[in-house]
């Protein structure tokens, strides 16, 4: 089958919440079970959790397997895999490499981390300088320093991007690789934020060996490769409503109406003007839904990062003002390692700092700035020194 | 609950706005609307005609039975949208909208003129008048006041669309509505948008034929019309940064086209998010009028007070932008610069929406 209509879609879901009522089946085995049938991304091909099928088919299933209390597979801990692995292995992996990773990653048995940053190369990530060189025969050695690697503590495999030959200049001679993360060689170390929390990590590698069967695409044309991730990274997952004052602005409006004490004019104006652009925000994100429902995607999303990042650093800036004396405190600076990242979780001044990381995580708000005005607004890119000069002449 | 606003604009709405844009181009290209506002008036009577009578954009909002196109709201705002885009010098937000929509909701058949073009009106009111609330506490203040016979005596002032108008709606001091066709004096003001010419109205025993004595047709046809205003505010904003974007790409500085500096790149990528938002929070207002929800003030409150903030923020970065020539007459910037810091005044300032809508939505002062 390589479409399927919505009817069609239903019938299956119901066939398959009757052979594994989720009330009496394992999570787990009912999560393979839904991948085997195709329902787990209809619009992956068959064999693969999906059934070609268009990717808008999406919301009915899951709708009807929400309306059973079917287990989830968690998409918020296994982002990385769901959202930036599995595009790329999919239009890049053989299929041996499909065949093995897809189904474990899109069940959460296997959690997924991108080793792409570096110290030495954040946004300007073609400059990264981790080293894969060719040893035994059929085998790369790897050895580099990763950083602000989300879940790399409990990750099983991670994807790398890594330098094959520093005598290209730096968009070329890179090879993008799958890498075990319970290799010898690789190792984990907490990287402690602003928050007291470690979130992310610092991932060293050395003498990493990685075979060539888990190599994704040409060697030498990582960075082609990259891109699928990272543009999938900043596709709206769409499908998901917000409703109106939903996430922090919901927060701040609760405060003001239950603690009038704190009121003040100039805040009122100001609380005011947030909740209008937590709205806008709102209703743009809820535009681009609608178009990518009828199959017309627009620029939108290029967009709505960069203005929740602004919303959300005003509003929980606004936030500590506005709780007066109690803006004063903080609740907790024990370095704790969650699995989980809830933006709006703990209190105001948690919210504060973590907030301020909404500009510089995938993607900061400058190179989203430079990618609108150069794709969607077509205006020309900057002069650019290093783009034929070998990597190994740059400065390092 | 509300049913969830439709956002996009349909092939019918892109086919009306492609009509529409097409008659402005071949009728009033900017270098035309520049040399008409050196003349008495600044409208363009050719042009309206086209406009109204022959494309039929006045009556789209009046029902088939009225002499109307029966569309809707909807397609309204896109038409507004390209007005916008375009500073044209015609009275559609004054007789399409405003009055228009006072005639329908007072179900008066005088809509009939003003739907097939043959006549125009305007809605007699300072054009900086917010909506208000019919609820007590928060009546309409007008200085008409009603005479012997139903006359009307009073004045008022900076009327948007009055020196085309063949027929006015004049609101007197209770919030009742009421037709004058003659026996008015009007004084032209001197307008800071050149493209949408100011009146004064003074009533002395003017005869007048009541048409409603509900203030809620009032309070409903200035929120209409500034849910409305807003798809203008849009098509200002959106000329504004495609201009801007386009002088940016082909004036060369330093040895580069200016558009590759990233200070100015990042000015344009965030006027373009204001502009995004303008066209999700202007459909939102638009769709919520049009279908008749009861979320329409929030709606109309929150696309009021982004999209006027963001025209004339475009309007401003795009004079700015473009450098001295920015600032002179023969360049077309600073004709959207006016029309946007008038609209950011009329039918309330953003301000003013966000204090409504902190009622609304409870989140009391």
């Amino acid at each position: 089958m390589s479409t399927a209509s919505i009817e069609e879609l239903r019938s299956r879901t119901r066939a398959l919440l009757s052979e594994h009522d989720p009330a009496t089946t394992d999570p787990l085995d009912f999560l393979r079970a839904r991948f085997d049938a195709g329902l787990a991304w209809v619009h992956f091909p068959v064999g693969l959790g999906g059934l070609g099928a268009p990717r808008a088919l999406q919301a009915a299933v899951d709708a009807e397997l929400a309306a059973a209390d079917a287990p989830d597979n968690d998409p918020r801990r296994i982002g990385i895999g769901l959202g930036m692995a599995a595009p790329t292995i999919l239009r890049y992996g053989t299929a041996a490499q499909q065949a093995r990773w897809l189904r474990p990653l899109w069940t959460g048995e296997e959690v997924w981390c991108q080793l792409f940053s570096e110290p030495g190369a954040g946004s300007d990530l073609a400059a990264l300088a981790t080293r894969a060189v060719p040893s035994a025969e059929g085998v790369w050695t790897v050895d580099g320093q990763k950083v602000w690697t989300s879940s790399a503590h409990t990750a099983r495999w991670a994807i790398l991007i890594a330098r094959t030959d520093p005598a290209l200049p730096k968009h070329q001679g890179i090879t993008y690789f799958v890498c075990d993360m319970t290799d010898p060689g690789v190792e984990v170390r907490p990287l402690r934020q602003i928050t007291g929390e470690a979130e992310f990590n610092e991932v060293f590698l050395t003498g990493v060996r990685i075979p060539d069967s888990h190599r994704l695409g040409a060697v030498g044309e990582g960075w082609q490769v990259a891109q699928t991730t990272l543009n999938n990274e900043r596709v709206s997952i769409g499908g998901q409503r917000t409703p109106r004052e939903g996430g922090l602005v919901g927060i701040v409006s609760d405060t003001w109406r239950s603690r009038p004490e704190l009121r003040t004019p100039e805040l009122h104006q100001r609380l005011l003007k947030h909740w209008v652009d937590a709205e806008v925000l709102r209703l743009t994100g809820e535009r681009l839904r609608q178009q990518l429902t009828v199959g017309q995607p627009g620029p939108e999303g290029a967009g709505t990062k960069l203005g929740f990042a602004r919303l959300a650093q005003e509003l929980t800036g606004f936030e500590v003002e506005l709780l007066a004396e109690e803006g004063l405190s903080y609740d907790d600076w024990t370095m704790v390692r969650p699995e989980l990242v809830d933006f709006n979780g703990r209190e105001a001044g948690y919210r504060y700092l973590r907030a301020k990381g909404n500009s510089i995580e995938g993607g900061t708000s400058e190179i989203l700035r430079n990618i609108i005005a150069e794709r969607v607004l077509g205006l020309p890119a900057e002069p650019r020194t290093d783009k034929d000069v070998p990597w190994k002449d740059l400065a390092q | 609950m509300t049913a969830d606003p439709n956002l996009l604009y349909s092939e019918i709405e892109e086919e009306l706005r492609a009509s529409v844009r097409d008659l402005l181009a071949d009728h009033s290209p900017v270098s035309a609307v520049l040399a008409r506002i050196e003349g008495s008036d600044g409208y363009d009577p050719a042009l309206w005609r086209k406009l109204a009578a022959d494309l039929g954009a006045a009556g789209l909002q009046v029902p088939e039975s009225h002499g109307g196109a029966g569309a809707s709201l909807r397609e309204t705002a896109v038409v507004l949208e390209e007005l916008g885009r375009s500073v044209a010098p015609v009275p559609f937000l004054g007789s399409a909208v405003l009055a228009t929509t006072a005639l329908l909701l007072a179900g008066d058949d005088a809509v009939r003129s003003l739907a097939d073009g043959s006549r125009t009106g305007t809605l007699a009111v300072p054009f900086s008048t917010a909506p208000f609330s019919t609820a007590p506490g928060r009546p309409f203040t007008s200085s008409v006041t009603l005479g012997p016979g139903g006359t009307l005596s009073g004045r008022v002032t900076s009327v948007a669309d009055a020196r085309s108008a063949d027929l006015l709606v004049v609101p007197a001091a209770d919030g009742s509505l009421h037709l004058v066709e003659t026996g008015y004096e009007l004084t032209a003001r001197t307008s800071l948008d050149l493209t949408r010419p100011l009146a004064d109205l003074t009533f002395d025993r003017t005869p007048a034929r009541p048409l409603t004595a509900d203030p809620a047709v009032l309070a409903h046809t200035l929120l209409t019309g500034a849910g409305l205003l807003a798809s203008e505010q849009l098509g200002i904003a959106e000329w504004c940064l495609t201009s801007t974007v386009g002088y940016l790409r082909e004036r060369r500085q330093f040895n580069r086209p200016l558009g590759s500096f990233q200070a100015l790149k990042h000015r344009l990528a965030d006027l373009w998010l204001d502009v995004v938002g303008a066209r999700a929070a202007a459909r939102s207002a638009a769709d919520a009028l049009a279908t008749a929800s009861a979320d329409a003030p929030v709606a109309v409150a929150v696309a009021a007070s982004h999209c006027g903030t963001a025209a004339v923020r475009a309007a401003e970065e795009c004079i700015q932008l473009h450098g001295g020539i920015g600032m002179t007459w023969e360049h077309p910037a600073h004709l959207y610069l006016k029309r946007a810091k008038a609209d950011h005044l009329a039918l309330g300032t953003p301000a003013h929406h966000r204090a409504v809508l902190a009622e609304l939505v409870d989140l009391p002062a």
